[in-house]
């Protein structure tokens, strides 16, 4: 083992851990503002909006995100009315385009999950929340999400970690995150499985506390379905 | 005189596509009534009862609370309340009682019942809280107050259902078969609950097939049969000699 190639590829690699960083907490939190406006479109009463997001999601979902950001990164500059228009600037930098691209692709996946978690709400809660003189708004943000969010929760911690990988694309359109840079080390050295090893460990690592911090959430709000605590000793129910 | 009662339903009818479930039901509820609504499956004495706060909306007819009238409108022919905003008062006006609890399975007990007050009414939530606590107290259940709906027992999250209930102040409350889905031997604790409140004369609508809780608490009790109030009267009367034979055969199922 060359200990101090790896410990300089690591370096190198680290180096570039910033731009990966970038890239998924911007998609991911783009994303995640388009799938609530994807979704509530989704199942509204409009059946304009509703068709579109179906086709939204059919479209994102249905293609490879490659192919998707290589259409907004190469394709895009191909229209006259693009390349003259007030966009042109953040659309011709690769960084932008991927960060579109990504935020684009998990918006159709989030807002699938996002539709699951709405469908697995018990209709009974959402009736006391109406019998107690709940609608709108006030139900959604008071009843509707957070169940819906709760049961949400395993799938769309699946769709982060999905995108922390899916960034590794992004170097295909010459943005220089943790797998662009092993590729150009790659291309130096020629030390293929070294360099794979230490890029992969680094998305390990991340993804290990990505999964960390979700184990957590969903703990903190699934105490509801732990396991009955013990009854207390002669505690009697008194009634009035 | 409409403001005399807490509750005024005048020749309510609902069909489900061809099916007309409810076929004209007219009914009254002064301050203080406990009113059992007695009837076999599909007699739509469910239905009526959702229709009062309108999870149902019927096809036609009047529901007045406390004499305000809910304001329908015609659409495509078909009756749809005038304002969610009235709906959404009335609602909360109206207590309501599932045969299912149907509680928030997210909140403990104690947030399942400030959620309506603090954020439906827009009350403070110091005061909710100390509300809650007295009102656990009364249904017998204040060490469950930190609990989750899951850990608790059908008659205790029952109660914490009715509990939930009377936080809002509720002008009349409204009760769909609530003891159907508990285990024998835990009815008595709901029982003995609504009983205390019919006792300090809360205005009570109980679908119910206790036959002791129609003929011993409440002051009236109503025979629905496909769709039309068979006989209607105080429970003495209902259960006496002259009862309608449809009801007499009715409760001899029950061994009653």
């Amino acid at each position: 083992m060359d200990f101090p190639f790896l410990l300089q590829t690591m370096k190198t690699l680290l180096a570039a851990l910033p731009m990966t960083l970038a890239l998924f907490l911007l998609s991911v939190s783009c994303g995640l503002v388009l799938a609530l406006l994807i979704v509530w479109m989704r199942v509204g009463g409009n059946a304009v909006a509703r068709n579109f997001a179906k086709g939204y999601i059919f479209v994102f979902r249905g293609s490879p995100l490659l192919i998707q950001m290589f259409l907004i990164f190469y394709g895009l500059g191909q229209f006259g009315f693009i390349r003259y228009s007030f966009l042109w600037p953040a659309l011709r930098e690769p960084f932008v385009c991927a960060v579109l691209a990504l935020a684009l692709c998990t918006a159709g996946y989030t807002a699938e999950i996002f539709r699951g978690g709405l469908r697995a709400v018990s209709p009974r809660e959402i009736e006391a929340a109406r019998a107690i003189g709940m609608s709108g708004g006030l139900l959604v943000r008071r009843i509707l999400a957070p169940i819906a969010f709760r049961h949400a929760l395993p799938a769309y911690s699946t769709e982060v970690v999905m995108m922390v990988k899916s960034t590794a694309l992004a170097s295909l359109v010459t943005v220089w995150e943790v797998t662009g840079v092993a590729q150009r080390l790659i291309s130096q050295t020629y030390r293929t499985m070294e360099v794979f090893l230490c890029a992969a460990l680094i998305y390990l690592v991340l993804n290990f506390i990505i999964l960390q911090a979700f184990a957590a959430l969903e703990r903190r709000l699934s105490r509801h379905r732990d396991t009955a605590p013990r009854p207390l000793p002669n505690a009697k129910p008194q009634i009035a | 005189m409409a403001s005399a009662n807490r509750l005024l339903v005048r020749n309510i009818r609902k069909s489900f596509g061809t099916h007309e479930v409810l076929k004209g039901i007219s009914l009254e509820a002064r301050d203080g009534d406990v009113i059992s609504i007695l009837g076999a499956s599909g007699s739509g004495k469910s239905t009526f009862l959702r229709c009062i706060n309108l999870l149902e909306i019927a096809n036609e007819g009047e529901i007045w609370v406390d004499g305000e009238q809910i304001q329908m409108t015609r659409h495509h022919g078909q009756n749809r309340p005038q304002s969610q905003k009235q709906v959404d008062r009335i609602r909360s006006e109206l207590g309501m009682v599932f045969q299912s609890f149907n509680l928030w399975s997210h909140m403990t007990i104690l947030e399942n019942i400030i959620e309506g007050p603090v954020h439906v009414l827009k009350r403070p939530k110091a005061d909710c809280i100390a509300e809650a606590e007295a009102l656990l107290e009364k249904v017998g259940i204040a060490d469950k107050r930190h609990a989750y709906p899951a850990h608790l027992s059908g008659g205790q999250q029952q109660r914490a259902a009715i509990a939930r209930s009377l936080a809002m102040k509720p002008k009349v409350m409204l009760f769909d078969e609530p003891t159907s889905a508990l285990d024998p031997e835990l009815v008595g604790e709901v029982l003995r609950v609504m009983r205390a409140l019919a006792e300090e004369g809360m205005t009570m609508l109980v679908v119910t097939h206790e036959m002791s809780f129609a003929r011993d608490v409440s002051n009236r009790v109503i025979f629905m049969r496909q769709g039309v109030i068979d006989s209607d009267g105080a429970p003495q009367d209902m259960f006496g000699s002259n009862a309608s034979p449809a009801f007499r055969q009715f409760i001899g199922n029950f061994g009653a």
